[in-house]
This record gives structure tokens, sequence and C-alpha cells, in this order.
């Protein structure tokens, strides 16, 4: 099996970004470090299909040149469809977390598009803020590292 | 005939998923669909168990396209065995958490909407996990799962629910990309996915390779079944989730890893001498798992530290391999699946009556809820390895099977693994003696050096809020327990039906050829 060192060396600096970066306490870090990671595994699949060659696309005329192997490129856009799934969730995650840390109090009462659904939902929102509340105040005594996350993402939202 | 059914197990889900979804806020038709899709999945797997019992493996080749181009499903006994049991715990939580949604339908931590979609995707990633025939389908799967289970951990966004979903979801992470990685390995080498065709030609890489490949492919495996050392994560995600969630996840997830390694085991990496390391994690896992578990005061952590040790006894018998060993692994894994899904329901049950799942704030469940009481009594006994309930016999025949051919090191896991049970009970014993046959107003001012020897759970923030209990979650819960007791009558011909299935994985060679000739 043949391999092109350039896809290598970009294989192995992306894991070992990745990797590195992913052991940061800050959630965004760890989205980077993951999607550097699974770009990694991606170009690692790759690498796995073996010499370049022409599309596989059997239309009679260029039956005998080299082609390349479809299938690892076919694993690859599985694995990137659902890597960017999840990237989509852990962003709502991260956007989550801040909202607790950073909004707190005042967070889960600002009107957003269900709260004038019913009465009773706004009752229970007011209810559920003392928990919230102590969630908040335990995440900040937890750990430092959303003042990270908050820093990083008060830049990158204004 | 019916094997070509075989696709459905993970298409009706899938269906289910898309109608609930566009029902929206429908709740009582999603209720309806949702049931009705899990009814239908049950009664396909028994159907499907007896067919592939009298005639053998199932195998559907999707689309036509033959091995090794196209995908192939496959269904031996062991993957029907698996469905049969996952369907019945998934359908009897689905049961009691419709009635725990009827209990508490203004609580605002458990948004129903979106509850069960993402359940039935969940079960349709378990069930497509059993039938795979091909690697990437196995991660396609578990891919599935795992993306329903961060949905279904993080309900309702608390901040507790962010922070331990924030742990599971960053080790699965690395454990899914350590899988794939491993997969590509794989293909690089032997130029397929398909298990089947990996098994012929493995044999002929050089065994340093093989040994390289199995480790890669066994460590994504062993994250996620929560074997020692790569366990710190499951007890400090799974008890923060709603009672049904934590019940499916302690159930269902880890045994997916479990079934995974198994496959790994007899069919992939066949050659690859896996004995002692596994044996050495086997013990591991059975003795730090259970001694995490008796420093724990919260009854729902604990049994996240059982679930954690418990698995070291699978992960023995598979070591120990051979057609008796398996099949005393099968049994304990269907018994498993079956008792930790219950006591977890109960403990949820336990929750709503006595309001903390801490033994140091509960008493006098016994009075207040016999019932409640007898439930969690049973799964107890039977976690604890309780003669004549199942998990006696699980570990029973575990250790005849380990003891045929014996060396030292089986001894010493013997011994392990009974120790583990010991302990296990005394663990048990301790809840319910504290929260069961204390009474509740001795609690207050009581003093004892061994509820101060106790770790708090960190989330618990000490309410004493009762909540009612429909008849629903009571009647979830007694099938479910019913179905554990069932394990222990029909020990008998479930034991024959593990013979056979062990029998079958035993000779690797059966499931290659089957799946390359057979097929609908």
């Amino acid at each position: 099996m043949t391999a092109s060192l350039t896809l290598v060396i970009i294989m192995a600096v992306l894991y070992a970004a990745g990797v590195y970066v992913m052991l940061e306490r800050s959630l965004t870090r760890v989205l980077i470090g993951f999607l550097l990671v699974g770009n990694a595994t991606n170009i690692l699949i790759f690498i796995m299909s073996g010499p370049s060659g022409s599309a596989p696309i059997v239309d009679g005329a260029t039956a005998d040149a080299p082609m390349v192997d479809p299938l690892p490129q076919a694993l690859m856009l599985t694995a990137i469809v659902i890597n960017f799934g999840i990237t989509a969730f852990l962003l709502a995650l991260i956007y989550r977390s801040w909202w607790l840390a950073r909004l707190g109090d005042r967070g889960d009462t600002v009107p957003d598009e269900h709260a004038r659904d019913t009465e009773e939902s706004t009752d229970a929102t007011f209810d559920a803020v003392d928990v919230d509340d102590q969630a908040i105040q335990d995440i900040l005594d937890a750990s430092d590292e959303h003042v990270d996350d908050e820093s990083d993402e008060t830049r990158g939202d204004r | 005939m019916i094997a070509s059914l075989l696709p459905l197990v993970v298409a009706i889900p899938l269906l289910g998923a898309a109608v609930t979804l566009a029902l929206g806020r429908r709740t009582r038709l999603q209720v309806i669909v949702s049931t009705a899709s899990l009814v239908l999945v049950t009664v396909l797997s028994v159907a499907l168990m007896f067919d592939i019992d009298t005639s053998g493996t199932a195998v559907v080749h999707i689309g036509g396209w033959e091995p090794p181009w196209g995908i192939v499903l496959v269904a031996d006994r062991l993957s029907a065995v698996m469905l049969l049991i996952s369907a019945l715990m998934l359908l009897g939580v689905l049961i009691f958490s419709i009635g725990q949604g009827i209990a508490d339908q203004n609580d605002e931590e458990t948004p129903v909407s979106i509850f069960y979609p993402t359940y039935l995707v969940l079960a349709a990633g378990v069930f497509d996990a059993f039938v795979a025939g091909d690697l990437f389908n196995l991660y396609v799967a578990f891919e599935m799962l795992l993306s329903a289970s961060y949905v279904l951990l993080t309900l309702g966004g608390t901040g507790a629910r962010i922070r331990a979903g924030v742990t599971y979801i960053v080790v699965s992470l690395v454990s899914s990309i350590i899988f794939l990685a491993a997969i590509a390995l794989i293909y690089g080498a032997t130029g397929t996915v398909t298990i089947a065709l990996i098994s012929e030609r493995i044999r002929d890489l050089p065994q340093d390779i093989q040994m390289v490949l199995c480790v890669a492919l066994l460590t994504g495996f062993c994250i996620k079944a929560a074997v020692f050392p790569l366990s710190f994560w499951l007890p400090d995600s799974y008890p923060t989730a709603p009672a049904p969630v934590t019940a499916v996840f302690a159930g269902l997830l880890t045994k997916v890893g479990v079934y995974a390694i198994i496959r790994t085991d007899t069919v992939l990496f066949v050659d690859v001498p896996l004995r002692v390391p596994l044996m050495v994690i086997a013990f591991f896992t059975l003795l730090i798992g259970i001694l995490g578990a008796l420093a724990q005061a919260d009854i729902k952590r604990l049994l996240s530290f059982t679930l954690v040790s418990h698995i070291g006894y699978m992960i023995f018998g598979i070591a120990i391999g051979g057609a008796h060993a398996l099949s005393a692994t099968i049994y304990y894994i269907v018994h498993h699946i079956a008792v930790q899904t219950t006591l977890f329901l109960a403990a949820g049950l336990v929750e709503r009556v006595g309001g903390s799942t801490s033994i140091s704030r509960l008493g006098g469940v016994l009075k207040a809820s016999p019932m409640v009481a007898v439930l969690f009594f049973i799964g107890a006994m039977n976690l604890g390895g309780i003669p004549p309930f199942s998990g006696f016999l699980g570990k029973l025949s575990l250790f005849q099977a380990g003891l045929e051919d014996a060396d030292w090191l089986v001894y010493v896991l013997v011994a392990a693994g009974a120790a583990t049970s010991l302990l296990t009970l005394y663990a048990l014993v301790r809840v319910w003696n504290m929260g069961f046959w204390r009474s509740r107003n001795e609690v207050t001012g009581y003093s004892s050096p061994l509820l101060a020897s106790l770790r708090e759970s960190p989330d618990d923030s000490g309410s004493v809020m009762t909540k009612t209990i429909s008849k629903l979650m009571l009647g979830a819960t007694t099938g479910l327990v019913a179905v554990t007791v069932a394990l222990t009558v029909l020990a008998g011909p479930l034991l024959g039906y593990t013979d056979r299935a062990a029998d079958y994985l035993s000779t690797p060679g059966n499931y290659v050829s089957d799946v390359f000739e057979g097929g609908d």
C-alpha cells in the first residue's frame, strides 16, 4: 500500500494539535480539539484508500485506468456528517452552559418563543430559577473554566 | 421468511422517531406511536429468536448487494436474545416514563415532546448494533445511540445535567474517534469492513499487527462498556439523568459495548491471545467497582458503581473463552440487563416515595410503600446473587465454566467474583436497612459511624419533596421484576438456548460461512 507523505504529516499534526487542545479545561477548546481530531481521523481513512487514481466511475472509456478506492470516501462522508451533527449539539451545550454561568438569575426568565405558551409554564420557569442559581454557583465554585469560556465567547460575540 | 424482516427492527423505531417528532406537542399520539413501535419490535424479536433458533442465522443483504460489496445485517442466536431482552427493557422503561410524564405534567425538567423521538432513535441504535454485519455499520449504530443518549442525558438543560453531560459526551466522543480510527486501520490492513471477511483475512496478517488492531478496537469498546480503568466516567454521569433514562442507559448501553467485545473476541480476532489481559482487567473491574459502591450514600451512584463492577463478570466470561463460558456470559448479560434496569427504576420509585436517594436521609420506605420496597428487595437480592434468582445461576455457571480448566489466574478471578457478590449484597442490604427498615422519624438526629464514612453525591440537594407514583410506573416496574424472576423460572430452556448460541460462536467459521452463503 502506498500513501502520500504530505497527508500522513498533516494527519499527525492534526492529531497532535487536537489532542493537545482537547486536554484544556475550557469547553470551547475541547470542541476545537474534537474537530481537529475528527478531521485527522477522516484523513486517516483517506490515507487508507491507497494510491490516487481516476474517479471511480465506470463509463466504458477509462475502464483500464487505475481508479481510487471509493469505499473510504463513502466512510469519510458518513463520518463527516456525524461529526457535523455532534458539533452542532456541542455548540448548543456550550451555549447552554455559558447561559447558565453568565446570565444565571435572569437567564431562564428572558422571554423566548415558548414563554407565552401557558401561565403555568411561566410560573414553573420562575420556580426553576432557585435550582439554576444553585447550579451556577456550583459551576462557578467548582472550576474556573467558565471564566475562560466567557472571555472567549464574549470576544466572539461582540 | 421471518428472517428477511430483520431490517425492520431498526426501521420501525426510526420511522416511529420521525413520526413522533412530526407530532410535536400532541403527547397522546406520540405515546401511542412510540409504544406501538416498541411493541412491534418486541413481537418481531420473539419471532426472530424462535426462527433463528430453529433454522439458523438470519442474514439480510441490504439492497440485494452481496458481501463484501453491500451492507449485510446478521443476527445469530446471540444477537436475537440481545434484541429480545433489550426490546423488553426499552418497552418497560417507556411505559414507566409515560407514567412519570402523566405524574409530572408540569415539570419543566422533562420536556416530553423531544423525549419520545430521541428515545426511539436510541432504541434503533441499540438494535442496529446487535444486527450490524460490518464494522462501519456498527460505528453508525454506536453514533446513533450515543447522539440520542447525549440528548437524553442533558434533558431539560439544568446545571447538574449539563455538567454530568459534558463528561459523558467528551468521553464518548473520544471512544468513538478511537473506534473510527481502528476501523480505518483495519480497512487499510484487510481492505474490507465486513466482519465476516475481516475474520478470514486477518489471519494472514503478522501476529503483532493483529494485536495492534485488536487493542485499538478493544480500547474503543472498553470505554463504552465501562471496563476498568476506562470506567471513571460512568458513576459521575448516569445518576443525574431522569430515572427512566438512567435505567435504560445502565441496562443497555454498557452491554452494547460488551456485545461488541464478544464479537471482537469470537469472530474478528480469534487468534489474538487476549486471555490474560482480559482476566486482569476483569479482576480490577470487579473489585474497584464494588469498593467504589461501598463508599456511596446515594442509591443511584451506588447502583452505578455495582454496574461497573458487574461488567467484570462478563469480561471474565469472555476471557475464559470456550462454549461453556460464553454460554454463561450470555446468560449473565441477559440477567444483568434485566436486573440493572429494574433496580434503577425501583430507585426512581424510591426517590419519589422518600424524596431522596441518599440513604442518610431516607427512611421508612417499607412502611410508606410496601410495594416499592418489595420491588427493590427482589432486584437487590437478584443482583447480590442470592439463590434462587438468576444472578446466582449466572454467577454459578460462570464459575463452573471457569473451574473446568482452571489455572491459578482463574482461581483468583473466581475468588474475586465471589467476594464481589458478597460485597454487592452487603452494599444493598445496607441500603435496605437504612432506607427501608429504619423508620421515618429516626432519620433526624441519627448518627452512626457508617453514615459518617459515606460520600454524599455532589448533586444531592437534600430535598424531601415526595411525588406521586402513578399506577403505570408501578405496573411497568412490576412487569420488569416479573421478567427478572422469569429468567430464573425459564433458566433451563434459556441456558439451553445460550449453550447453542455459544456453540455457534465458538467456531468462528460458522458466522463467516453463514454470511457468505445465506441471505435472502
